[in-house]
């Protein structure tokens, strides 16, 4: 081949190669605009139906063809509210015990460790909260929360080792090595030059926790807050075995509820009237639209984060 | 070496796919079925018997038998199982066809530290309070009555139900629809219902495992799991008004009540049976089929399966305490597979045409 | 901040490392409880058949889940095989051809929410476009939800990696005549690799443990995989319906799969966070 030819083949190829990779990337839009399409598509009949009462209704009665997304909303907010409650100081003071405080090896050794557990699938610790840890709840904790704080009505009602509070508490435990793993990232990112001026000063380690690292990596810490409630909202197999899966909204923690990721794991499949089964997209539209907010408020926070950060360079 | 590395473990997988794809080629078609899973421990020796014989694949999930009809209407099984019957019009509107494969017992299961298997009594009414939550401890005073001789716990019950469709729901609470005016007006009949208490399982084995975890719960189980497991099962008052265990025996006599001459599209409904040896929640379990099929290989193959249970599976199923269907109730089933089913507009039935 | 008492400051100091150590240990401890549990339980439910047989019927002891691991690797395989290089070419394209146009700032958005979205309702769209549509599930509309989640996984690594790259290295390729792609292909994917290969592996570790998308695309089956047009067994479907049995055996063959699957996810886990070390180690 002449060489001018040949640069037109090369530049004919690359135009091919750019549209090629163009179309890999607009992929993604395709695939995000098609999830919202066909939900919505296949959930229309349960929206015309039910219109905006779907949401405040807390009726699930498929014999009667009544459905309502209430007691699955509030099951999804209410345990995931229940595992950031637990899972995110917790996460905070094992990331600054890990980067303050523990020896380095020990540090280096749990630290990734740490992001290990964040890889391990959600069925297992469902299977743990199943078959170890219900036991655990109902024979030890439950009765002495009942004892101990049986007087408010979240602690009331029998032990059962399955409920709301044990899938809060098994949500807890699969978010925490995330949000350890993320909060201890933004806290090793912290520039030593300013925690030793810290220190410098006659800061106290707790000190120069508080008024240093923490303030210095406050955004990232709520970024990987968002993004770990993001996960929790959404998880489905950590939940369903232990959460007992009933459509009733109680006072009590210790009944049984459900989410709307669970309600889709025990009945999508198996849903036989069409009003049903699109009842059934429609929670899970819900979720979506949900976790599209909570995903893009902490896009926003994470962007300013990094807005900030450049603004200071 | 790395593009060594790299070409085999590309080789590797080109030819993973190439099996599954040439396997496809020879192997006979799985038959899918999907449904309930009142009857999934008979059904599921039968088909590994049956493969272990002929190499004929059918695999079964048990999902529920809402997702049995819904799966088969939907067309993405070649059966459906369910054991809440169809009635005789709405299978025309579907177009599906519905026959019996086994009869078997709902038992009610509990875990009370103590109480062995058969121990419990229960009235009819006790029962239908306790899953309505009005009977909220073990010690209350109608349970106590009913059995003076057992020392009860003042621990709170526990009602475990099915979290989604299931037949079983379906013949359970037909029989407390029948037994309870309460019920009736509360409740009713369904695949599912109302719940008023309790904690959802998924399907049969759902149900057992939640109950041999939570203790003092009570929960509702085909006798197969309550057998399997070991867990303790209820003696009821059945509509004679004696207290019977559930046997083969039981609910043989229950089954002998059923009368599939005149059950149109075999809608049969085989809760409080009367007779003094009648276990009183009993039910038949039914194959539902599309009446125009596609392909008719696996017709001829689904129904030649059916054919060898009926004729075959007898002696499983009572060893699983499940009641086979009497030999005439298949002659008429077989005389409607005759008339009514097409695949590719051939009739199928009888086999003898295939060759 | 008010003035305080050097005792109280460190008073303070103690008081923090007091609360905060037992936390932090207990925290640790729970986690290490979990992985105790999955070791010890999954370990002894493996034995030879379990890899070497079908299932068994409910409730008669035996058998294994040889079917359900191979349908697991076929999946995830195909998916990679599927999500992999859509992710990579598209990575490219954010990395490479205009990083601050406005569609890739898009598509680098609408990735992430991608990525935050519950694989369960992953699982619903593929039943809606493909189970619904060929009317019956299959292996592929497994691998199709799993190669959906690959997709922003891979996506977003191979543009950080890829931005890693120093321009210089671009720059002389180009500068030899070589056209863009092969530039691409083949001198800074090279120069990447480590990274893109890490990324992958990471996508695959979190693939391979998703339960809910193949809920309701896989299902499950208790037969051999011999064509992924049918329901096709897999590991993690199996240990949701095993561990919700009440049969000892089974309930031992679900801690079994999880213990397959566990270590299968830490060896990817590890091995990626080992490429990635050595990478660091050498520039």
């Amino acid at each position: 081949m002449r060489p001018a030819a040949q640069r037109a083949a090369g530049r004919r190829a690359d135009v091919s190669f750019r549209l090629l990779t163009a179309f890999c990337a607009v992929l993604v839009i395709v695939v995000m605009g098609a999830i919202f399409l066909e939900l919505v598509d296949n959930s229309l009949l349960s929206i015309r139906t039910f219109g905006f009462g779907f949401l405040t209704s807390d009726a699930w009665n498929p014999g009667a063809s009544e459905f309502g997304a209430l007691s699955s909303i509030y099951g999804t907010l209410v345990s995931t509210g229940i595992a950031m409650l637990i899972a995110v100081p917790l996460g905070l003071v094992i990331a600054i015990f890990l980067v303050e405080v523990a020896h380095p090896t020990v540090s280096r050794l749990v630290g990734g460790a740490v992001e290990l557990l964040a890889a391990i699938p959600s069925i297992i610790y469902g299977m743990w909260g199943l078959f170890v840890f219900a036991g655990v709840m109902q024979n030890h904790v439950q009765p002495a929360l009942g004892d101990t704080l049986g007087f408010l009505p979240l602690f009331q009602g029998p032990p059962m080792g399955i409920g709301m509070l044990t899938a809060g508490i098994v949500l807890a435990i699969m978010v925490l090595p995330f949000v350890t793993a993320v909060t201890r990232d933004v806290l090793l990112m912290v520039p030593p030059v300013l925690k030793e001026s810290a220190h410098g000063v006659g800061s106290t380690m707790w000190e120069s926790v508080r008024n240093v690292s923490l303030r210095y990596g406050r955004r990232g810490i709520i970024g990987a807050v968002f993004l770990g409630f993001g996960r929790a909202l959404g998880e489905t197999m950590a939940v369903t075995f232990v959460i007992g899966n009933s459509h009733r909204i109680s006072a009590s923690l210790f009944a049984a509820g459900n989410t709307i990721a669970s309600s889709l794991a025990n009945e999508f499949n198996e849903a036989s009237e069409p009003l049903y089964l699109s009842s059934l997209v429609q929670l899970a539209l819900v979720l979506f639209a949900i976790t599209l907010v909570f995903q893009s408020v902490a896009h926003v926070w994470v962007g300013r984060l990094q807005q900030m950060e450049t603004g200071q360079r | 070496m790395r593009q060594a590395k790299t070409a085999v473990v590309g080789l590797t997988l080109v030819a993973a796919m190439l099996t599954c794809i040439a396997g496809a080629a020879i192997a006979a078609p799985t038959i899918n079925g999907a449904g309930a899973t009142f009857p999934e421990p008979i059904y599921a020796l039968w088909m590994n018997k049956y493969y272990e014989l002929t190499g004929v694949k059918i695999n079964y999930q048990g999902i529920g038998s809402s997702g049995g009809i819904r799966q088969i209407e939907a067309g993405t099984v070649d059966f459906g199982g369910s054991d809440a019957p169809m009635r005789a019009a709405a299978l025309v509107e579907s177009g599906l066809i519905q026959f019996p494969m086994v009869v078997g017992g709902v038992v009610p299961i509990v875990n009370i530290e103590g109480i062995a298997p058969g121990e419990l009594r229960l009235s009819p009414q006790a029962l239908a309070d306790m899953f309505a939550g009005e009977i909220v401890y073990w010690d209350n005073d109608a349970i106590r009555e009913l059995n003076p001789e057992l020392e009860l716990p003042h621990q709170a019950v526990t009602v475990v139900h099915r979290a989604e469709g299931s037949g079983t729901t379906w013949i359970f609470t037909n029989y407390l629809d029948k037994v309870s005016p309460m019920w009736h007006e509360k409740f009713g009949t369904g695949k599912t219902v109302a719940w008023p208490v309790g904690v959802g399982a998924k399907g049969n084995p759902g149900v057992a495992a939640y109950v041999q975890r939570v203790a003092g719960s009570i929960g509702y189980v085909e006798y197969a799991y309550a057998v399997q497991n070991k867990l303790p099962h209820v003696s009821l008052r059945n509509a004679a008004g004696e207290f019977v265990q559930p046997t083969i025996e039981s609910f043989q006599a229950a089954a002998a009540n059923a009368d599939w001459a005149s059950a149109k599209g075999y809608y049969m409904v085989l809760t409080d049976q009367p007779g003094e040896e009648t276990w009183p929640i009993v039910g038949a379990t039914f194959i539902l089929l599309h009446k125009k099929m596609e392909n008719p290989r696996t017709a001829r193959a689904m129904l030649k399966f059916f054919d060898w249970c009926y004729d075959h599976g007898s002696e499983m199923a009572v060893e699983k305490d499940y009641v086979p269907i009497p030999g005439n109730v298949v002659e008429m089933i077989q005389e409607s597979w005759e008339k009514e089913l097409r695949a590719n507009g051939q009739q199928i039935w009888p086999l003898a045409a295939e060759k | 901040m008010q003035p305080r008492g050097v005792a109280g400051r460190q008073f303070a100091d103690q008081a923090m490392r007091v609360v905060m150590i037992p936390a932090a240990l207990s925290g640790i401890a729970i986690l290490a409880w979990i992985l105790w549990e999955v070791m010890s339980r999954g370990a002894a439910a493996l034995n030879w058949s379990f890899f070497t047989e079908l299932p068994s019927p409910p409730g008669v002891e035996g058998g294994g889940l040889s079917n359900a691991i191979l349908g697991t690797l076929l999946m995830t395989l195909l998916a990679t095989a599927i999500g992999a290089p859509l992710g990579l070419l598209a990575g490219v394209f954010l990395a490479e051809f205009g990083p601050k146009s406005r569609i890739a700032t898009a598509v680098r958005f609408t990735s992430n929410l991608l990525m935050g979205t519950p694989s369960i309702i992953i699982g619903v769209f593929v039943y809606a476009l493909i189970v619904l549509r060929t009317g019956h599930f299959s292996g592929w509309a497994g691998a199709v939800a799993l190669a959906i989640l690959i997709l922003p996984v891979v996506l977003r690594t191979t543009e950080d990696m890829l931005n890693l790259v120093p321009d210089e290295l671009r720059e002389s390729g180009l500068a030899l005549g070589a056209p863009r792609w092969r530039v691409t292909l083949w001198i800074i994917f090279r120069a990447a690799k480590t990274g893109l290969v890490t990324g992958v592996l990471l996508a695959v570790a979190r693939v391979s443990g998703e339960t809910a998308p193949l809920l309701f695309t896989a299902l499950n089956s208790f037969y051999w995989p011999e064509t992924l047009s049918e329901p096709t067994a897999n590991l993690t479907v199996t240990i949701f319906n095993y561990a919700m049995s009440p049969y000892a055996d089974w309930q031992q063959k679900a801690w079994g799969a999880s213990f397959l699957i566990t270590i299968g996810v830490l060896v990817v886990a590890v091995l990626a966070r080992f490429s990635l070390q050595r990478r660091a180690a050498k520039t």
